[in-house]
């Protein structure tokens, strides 16, 4: 944690998640499924007032999407490119806007986040919502050079039990290095994108 | 003798920076490891359960390696500790126990001899229940500004015929721990208590 780190995000606290599944239905998953999420909670500048403006929080937003990418892909242990799927959510604790959420989200979180893992075709999927302490975000989660291979649109159910306070942003990213556990629903495979329009 | 199915691994790690005091110069760390394995007295009493226990050495090992790994792969800034279970609906909180010994054989190994005992909880209970895993000091029970707890729990975990077992290890005390009794630094660590 360096000093430069707290410098605009004011973070309470950084969680991640490393999730590895191994067998479904006694049938062996082999190599494991992994994915990992990284969610920082910070406090909201604007929380319990209207502010027109809401740039600080894009900024933020720039911020955390490389914080936490790279904390995502270390605790994969993986390096950026390795990484085959992504999503990104927030919420927003109750004194504060759905809108701060987008803020933080939309205009420049995924720029670092395409940097730390090399391409990034597609659109990071995302969700939002208003909640509070210990509010499940689910992260969707898509193929992160094609959004339409099928075998990897997924979700993650992060919570932290403390989080978010009424004054509080909880931002998550979650990163992947496979997609389903034993996907058998057809469609787009990995092996056959193209990977240049984002979606096939 | 039962072999041990892992379903699903979960680590996580939370980073505490401040909790509305000074930001620390070093911020606490709290890292939980779950799997989540098939339970094989599931559906049925079973009277002889105990030599499971061995069974899950190896994986109690693993899962204290992970944590270790986890908070930077050095056991020596491990000061907290604790360890649950979740026991699904098919079985027993008897099946649950099963962990105690081989969770604390676990991060004993690897913590080079914690003298305390380790903080547990179990319930029963379905997929996403949710369990408060308390956490004391590693070398002295008492030592206060370390009792602390870590929430942990999986969405589609443990199904009925499913355990999820859980170590928990943190590197130090409450962040803004102010409420006095035994310190870490008074502590003599040889019964495990003081």
């Amino acid at each position: 944690m360096s000093a430069d780190i707290q410098a605009r995000a004011k973070i309470r606290k950084i969680v991640t998640f490393v999730e590895e599944t191994l067998t479904e239905m006694g049938k062996n998953v082999d190599p494991p499924t992994r994915r990992a999420a990284a969610v920082a909670v910070i406090e909201n500048p604007f929380a319990g007032k209207y502010v027109e403006d809401l740039s600080g929080l894009m900024t933020i937003g720039e911020e955390l999407g490389e914080l936490l990418t790279q904390r995502a892909i270390a605790a994969l242990g993986i390096a950026g490119p390795s990484a085959e799927s992504y999503g990104k959510a927030a919420a927003v604790g109750e004194n504060g806007e759905l809108e701060h959420a987008a803020a933080i989200l939309h205009p420049k979180l995924g720029t670092p986040v395409r940097r730390v893992l090399g391409k990034g075709a597609a659109l990071i999927p995302s969700s939002k919502k208003r909640g509070g302490l210990g509010v499940v975000l689910d992260i969707p989660l898509g193929h992160k050079d094609a959004a339409f291979v099928r075998s990897h649109f997924d979700g993650m159910e992060v919570r932290i039990s403390d989080a978010p306070r009424a004054n509080e942003i909880m931002v998550a990213i979650a990163v992947t290095d496979s997609g389903r556990p034993l996907p058998r629903v057809g469609g787009l495979l990995k092996d056959q994108i193209k990977g240049e329009d984002g979606l096939r | 003798m039962p072999e041990v199915q892992i379903r699903k691994r979960l680590v996580l790690v939370e980073e505490i920076f401040h909790e509305g005091g000074a930001v620390a110069s070093v911020p606490l760390r709290r890292a939980a490891a779950l799997a989540v394995i098939r339970n094989p007295y599931s559906g049925s009493y079973i009277e002889k359960i105990e030599n499971f226990m061995d069974d899950l050495k190896p994986l109690g090992l693993e899962m204290a390696r992970s944590l270790v790994t986890a908070l930077g792969g050095n056991a020596k800034v491990v000061e907290g500790y604790g360890k649950g279970a979740i026991v699904g609906a098919g079985g027993e909180l008897e099946h649950g126990a099963l962990w105690h010994a081989p969770g604390g054989y676990g991060m004993r190994e690897v913590l080079g001899g914690a003298k305390a005992i380790v903080a547990s909880t179990k319930k029963v209970g379905g997929p996403g229940t949710r369990l408060d895993i308390p956490i004391t000091h590693i070398n002295a029970s008492y030592v206060r500004s370390h009792f602390d707890a870590m929430e942990i729990g999986i969405a589609d975990a443990p199904r009925a015929d499913e355990l999820l077992l859980a170590l928990v290890m943190t590197t130090g005390a409450r962040i803004h721990a102010r409420t006095g009794g035994l310190k870490a630094a008074e502590i003599r660590g040889e019964d495990g208590l003081r």
